[in-house]
């Protein structure tokens, strides 16, 4: 137990060295010396609630997204089935119970129109997107699979993490983290940010732009109703405008939408002085504008944002120059999210803030500072006890525990991992775990002398029997960090990295390296005696 | 130099001769600890709860006006908030529990922290914003499945391991321990009403970690001296192994409490919570190693030869063949 061979040595030092040596830009980044540039630079990420920042979690619902799906297939069929030549003429459309159902009005036409359906429904990955199936001759209902569902929700939580990124990037905030969560969720983190508000103003908005026809012949009071005519819809009216409480009837089909644009910027009307947005479409969306525009002069049309009414002005001469101008009762912050959220596009679906967190970043540098000196003053404590209590094998004993905190931050910078505030709690019981070990060694040592044992054999005995008390106890502790780190979340996650890396360090340093130093000075100094 | 020694040589103090009210009593501990958690419940941070905690600092008051902020704040309608200092006399913690009727609205809780906030900001100048958590019922709710989940499986996990490495009344006793230690933190929770997040999940997990420790202290020992002494009696040879291991178990737990005091003391506000209950945990499970794991042994009939290897058919018939009585 107590042989030692020089390449044993090396490899130990070695291995204590470099993990040491990882730690040095974590520690240094907190002093004003700085790290060579050429070196590489592996540091403890600061968690959030250390650093200050915020951390926010954006849910979307699937129904939205299947709902729209369902929308988008209804345009779809009606654009295939007019386009077909000729014309299938279909009727009684309805997308109730997550399905959609339409009838052919001439049953000759019913396999001309099965065929026109087969690329719409099968999609072009490997899986079935929809349910085909014709009833009572003529009934046709496209139902969505699951796996159709499950494709249309990831594709739409992709898009709507690049509109988050683009949007966040937009703000020149430094570093943020975007990463997917599960099925719906995407996290996002933004270290160092004051406000979050504005972030969480740009992430809430959907930016989903329409221009819709006014239903002129909607009466009133079914309007008010909430009423809608057939082949109407009915849209609020948006907070802060001069109908809000009221509503509008627009044609829910023959509109267009607003994702087709090459540019938004936030301005100001000469005329009112209001605070405007102006969008320039791309080719395509200028050519259905002007369409739009030139059909319908001197008809009303309704500008929709995120399902709200902005305004609905009317349409006095064709606009056929690609652009145009947004009001609602805009002020200069908020039109200017818009015209960010506009130009990085529409969210496929709407997000939720469902959880938030955010730490200014004075009192995170409190929390470290405040950390610190109780960790120094708590360290010092045990030194003086260990010493006090051991006497060489307390020194050997706080030896391993300046090199195990060493060791543990120089292992967590290179697996890059956070260091959190419960983080600062496992530390300490990693501290503790060090300290046991060398508790159970010494104490061991003591007893084995007390029974009589010549001084090597005693030092011998202590470490062979302690060690499987404390192999056993880093063991199950172990088992319980991996668990923690499986099963748990946020903080406990930051509490069971530290804990499952302090393991190992703390059984390195006190249990191996305090053997090697012991070993040393036994043959060196050949005590006849141990004041242990 | 003379060295410290917190326990003398040679004690032997008989800890298992009044095991049985000491178990009577810790049982009874359990069983209070359970009702206080039914009966009174555990006081939910927004982790669990769902809602709005925000800190804010009064930099223009020397200290913060916590009076009238709850009359401000309870008169938006979402209850009783509740209200305290956290750290400086100027600086407060706001908590707004989720109403039971928003739990499944995803973006109900960050709509009444808005609220919460802008009243603040419009009754008081220079308001700091510190810190906010803010939680939606659905996440809240995911975090109480996972925090159990988590206790749970590391509880069983850690058992069974036990059981493997040593036997299994070994493995009932540790899991009867860190049950005791785990109640005796919940019932706690709840008879000082403090705040119950899931950084003293955290805590309980590492008063788990601690506790097993000196179980696992504590049963080597006795399995040791199970080997040794094949004719003590099962009380006496308990007592010795306690003994024996008591020096450490001081020590340790003498460690372990002054690198924690001075983190209650001067560490940060926001891990008093954490602190303060590993610090309990450490007695706790102290003791629980001692007055619970340690007799239950007796009671499910440990003995010498637990750990001699039993003989196997075949063993016996190899004995029988070689004409061996």
């Amino acid at each position: 137990m107590l042989e030692f061979p020089r390449w044993k040595k090396i490899w130990l030092w070695a291995i204590t060295l470099i993990a040491i040596a990882c730690a040095l830009p974590s520690i240094l980044s907190s002093t004003s010396v700085r790290w060579p540039d050429a070196l590489p630079d592996p540091m403890v990420n600061l968690g959030l609630d250390l650093a200050g920042g915020s951390h926010i979690l954006l849910e979307a619902d699937p129904k939205q997204v299947a709902e729209q799906r369902l929308e988008n297939m209804e345009e779809s069929v009606r654009a295939v089935m007019r386009q077909a030549s000729p014309r299938i003429r279909i009727g009684d459309v309805s997308t109730g119970n997550d399905q959609l159902g339409f009838m052919v009005e001439s049953v000759a036409d019913v396999d001309r129109a099965r065929e026109l359906l087969l690329p719409l429904v099968n999609g072009n990955g490997m899986t079935r997107e929809w349910d085909l199936s014709v009833v009572d001759e003529t009934r046709f209902t496209l139902e969505p699979t699951s796996d159709g569902i499950d494709n249309a929700v990831t594709d739409a939580m992709d898009s709507a993490t690049e509109v988050v990124r683009k949007r966040i990037d937009s703000l020149g905030t430094r570093e943020p983290t975007i990463i997917r969560q599960g099925d719906t969720r995407i996290v996002v983190q933004v270290p160092g940010l004051q406000d979050p508000e504005q972030l969480k103003a740009l992430l809430g908005q959907t930016a989903k732009l329409e221009f819709k026809l006014v239903d002129q012949n909607a009466l009133p009071s079914d309007v008010d109703q909430g009423i809608a005519p057939p082949g109407s819809q009915i849209f609020p009216y948006a907070a802060g405008t001069p109908f809000e409480g009221s509503s509008l009837a627009v044609r829910r089909l023959g509109g267009i939408k607003g994702d087709q644009l090459t540019n938004a910027q936030q301005g100001v009307d000469p005329q009112t002085n209001e605070a405007v947005v102006s969008i320039t479409f791309d080719q395509q969306g200028g050519a259905k504008f002007a369409k739009l525009t030139t059909e319908n002069v001197n008809k009303p049309f309704a500008i929709i944002l995120d399902g709200k009414v902005l305004s609905a002005p009317n349409i006095n001469e064709p606009i056929l120059g690609g652009s145009a101008q947004i009001s609602g009762s805009f002020t200069t912050d908020s039109a200017n999210a818009l015209a960010i959220s506009l130009r990085s596009g529409a969210l496929p679906v709407d997000l939720t803030v469902v959880e938030e967190r955010t730490v200014g970043p004075d009192l995170g540098a409190d929390s470290i500072r405040r950390g610190m000196l109780a960790m120094g003053i708590g360290s010092l404590l045990v030194i003086v006890l260990m010493v006090a209590s051991y006497g060489r094998f307390g020194v050997y004993a706080t030896a391993a525990l300046a090199l195990n905190v060493l060791m543990l931050l120089g292992i967590m910078a290179v697996f890059n991992t956070t260091l959190t505030l419960p983080g600062i709690a496992g530390f300490v019981l990693t501290i503790g775990a060090a300290v046991d070990a060398n508790v159970l060694i010494n104490e061991r040592i003591r007893e084995e002398r007390k029974r009589g044992r010549r001084v090597v054999a005693a030092v011998e005995n202590g470490y062979k029997e302690a060690s499987r008390a404390i192999y056993d106890a880093n063991i199950t502790n172990f088992i319980a960090g991996v668990l923690l780190f499986i099963f748990g979340s946020g903080p406990i996650r930051g509490f069971a990295v530290v804990l499952i890396i302090g393991l190992f360090t703390s059984v390195f340093t006190a249990v191996v390296m305090t053997r090697m130093w012991v070993a040393g000075w036994l043959r060196r100094a050949r005590p006849q005696e141990l004041n242990v | 130099m003379r060295l410290l020694k917190l326990v003398p040589d040679d004690t032997n103090i008989k800890f298992l001769k009044y095991r049985a009210p000491f178990y009577v009593i810790s049982i009874l501990l359990i069983a209070a600890s359970w009702a206080l958690v039914l009966t009174k419940g555990l006081n939910y941070g927004v982790d669990f709860a769902g809602g709005q905690e925000v800190r804010l600092t009064f930099s223009e008051l020397e200290e913060a006006p916590i009076p009238s902020l709850r009359e401000q704040i309870g008169g938006l309608g979402f209850g009783d908030p509740v209200i305290q200092r956290f750290g400086a006399a100027n600086q407060v913690s706001i908590r707004v529990r989720l109403p039971e009727s928003a739990e499944s609205t995803p973006g109900a809780a960050t709509a009444i922290g808005n609220q919460v906030i802008s009243t603040i900001e419009s009754s008081y100048d220079n308001v700091v914003r510190d810190g906010n958590d803010t939680v939606s019922g659905k996440v809240a709710g995911e975090f109480r499945e996972k925090a159990v989940l988590a206790l749970l499986a590391a509880m069983l996990a850690i058992s069974l391991y036990i059981w493997v490495r040593f036997e299994w009344q070994f493995g009932v006793g540790a899991l009867f321990a860190l049950v005791h230690d785990v109640s005796l933190t919940l019932g706690m929770f709840a008879l000082f009403q403090m705040e119950f997040s899931l950084q003293i999940i955290a805590a309980i997990l590492a008063i788990i970690g601690y506790s097993l420790n000196d179980t696992i202290v504590v049963y080597d020992r006795i399995r040791e001296n199970l080997k040794k002494y094949r004719n003590m009696p099962l009380p006496e040879l308990l007592d010795l192994s306690v003994n024996e291991t008591l020096a450490r178990t001081v020590m340790t737990s003498l460690t372990l409490l002054i690198a924690l005091v001075p983190l209650l003391l001067f560490g940060p506000a926001s891990l008093f919570g954490l602190v303060a209950a590993i610090i309990l945990g450490i007695f706790v499970g102290t003791y629980s190693s001692v007055y619970m794991a340690a007799p239950i042994l007796i009671w499910l009939g440990v003995n010498s030869n637990s750990f001699i290897p039993q003989e196997t058919v075949a063993d016996k018939q190899d004995r029988i063949a070689r004409g061996e009585s």
